[in-house]
């Protein structure tokens, strides 16, 4: 394979290369058009973080089923309709309490729960969160806007192997009595990867 | 390898860009690349580990000032010619213009020999191996002491499922370590969870 492309040749813009790669994997009669459209439907219709929400504002009204997210993450997302591809075995939810905060991150690459949290956010695959909150967690979380007393304990979950995580953040004090759906439509993606606290 | 996708621990990044509910894609192009990548393990062209190790190959100059997406499309291509699926020359002239891919690979390996079953509350070391090929081990817990929390599913070794090396699956470990351990005098209080492969991992008697 060649390494270095001839010297006299601009970088393709990147449309460009996407384009190419495209049009040239359809020749070959991969189909890959028809699976854009698929896979554009899931990311941007199917892999939400209100399937995550979801799964929490249960947690939060359920005993039994926070008994058994805690216990087989997998399985008790599967009790609501969701699905995890055949490559993310496990799944393991983190509970947040008054005196603990968990948070989660990938450093080598970006990987998440998507299909139950949504895909990650920009800023979670950017250098500075994969390089910095494994080692100065308490000071990016500040600086995200997310401020812990000392005593808290901060657990940081670094995604290196195909287990997923997802944060079961607190709930907030103020919805005693709420319904299931209406505290599922407070809960974030961000709380889910656990830089913020609801 | 020690790559440039290394990241946990390195210094010198800033402040995290973050704003509530960021988007997950910026433009279509991006949704795309995120297909065309999929479509490559959906249809067993590549693996995911394959897919990964490919990124960690491209050359750090390019890894560090390419998006995620350009780093996913870079990876892909990579496999697609390295498969003989598609060739860099048709790539270019389709693209009109350089395509970069990402460097060669360097050998995999199998499962280490002396590898063992652990239980939760086992005191373990993250072994000092230097693997040239593909490693999910963060360079940040290489001989490091951690506490086992748990045993997951076992899954293909990376190190040897990105290279085409037949392998026995193996369990992750949930390894707990202090960042006060990992970073003397230059950590935030906290601990810090990591999943090991088996292979990775000693006990400390």
């Amino acid at each position: 394979m060649k390494d270095q492309s001839p010297l006299h040749q601009p970088v393709a813009p990147i449309e460009q290369r996407v384009a190419a790669m495209e049009a040239a994997l359809e020749e070959r009669g991969l189909n890959v058009r028809a699976f854009i459209e698929d896979v554009t439907h899931l990311a941007e219709e199917k892999w939400l973080p209100e399937n995550g929400a979801r799964v929490v504002a249960k947690a939060w009204t359920d005993a039994a089923f926070r008994q058994r997210l805690l216990a087989n993450g997998r399985d008790a997302v599967g009790e609501l309709g969701l699905t995890m591809p055949p490559h993310h075995r496990h799944l393991v939810v983190l509970e947040n309490t008054p005196a603990l905060h968990n948070v989660i991150c990938c450093t080598l690459c970006s990987c998440t729960a998507y299909t139950v949290i949504g895909l990650p956010p920009d800023w979670y695959k950017d250098f500075d969160y994969r390089s910095r909150v494994v080692r100065q967690s308490r000071t990016v979380l500040a600086e995200m806007g997310l401020r812990l007393a000392p005593e808290i304990e901060i657990r940081v979950w670094d995604t290196t192997a195909d287990t997923r995580y997802m944060v079961l953040p607190l709930r907030p004090s103020h919805t005693e009595g709420w319904s299931e759906e209406r505290l599922a439509g407070i809960v974030t993606k961000d709380s889910m990867i656990g830089v913020s606290r609801l | 390898m020690d790559g440039i996708h290394d990241l946990g621990g390195k210094q010198g990044f800033g402040r995290v860009r973050h704003a509530p509910n960021a988007p997950v894609f910026h433009a279509r192009w991006e949704v795309r690349a995120n297909a065309l990548y999929s479509v490559g393990v959906k249809l067993g062209i590549f693996n995911m580990d394959e897919y990964r190790h490919a990124i960690e190959r491209m050359d750090p100059r390019h890894y560090l000032s390419a998006g995620y997406y350009e780093r996913s499309l870079t990876g892909a291509a990579t496999l697609y010619v390295e498969k003989g699926v598609l060739t860099r020359d048709e790539l270019e002239q389709r693209a009109n213009g350089a395509f970069p891919l990402s460097g060669p690979s360097a050998p995999g390996r199998g499962n280490v020999p002396t590898r063992r079953r652990f239980k939760p509350g086992d005191r373990v070391r993250v072994r000092d191996d230097y693997v040239p090929g593909h490693v999910r081990m963060p360079g940040y817990i290489r001989g490091k002491t951690g506490t086992v929390v748990s045993e997951s599913p076992a899954y293909p070794f990376p190190d040897a499922h990105a290279h085409g090396i037949a392998s026995e699956d193996e369990p992750t470990y949930d390894v707990r370590f202090r960042a006060e351990e990992l970073w003397p005098n230059s950590a935030d209080p906290a601990l810090v969870h990591v999943g090991v492969f088996q292979s990775y991992l000693e006990l400390v008697d």
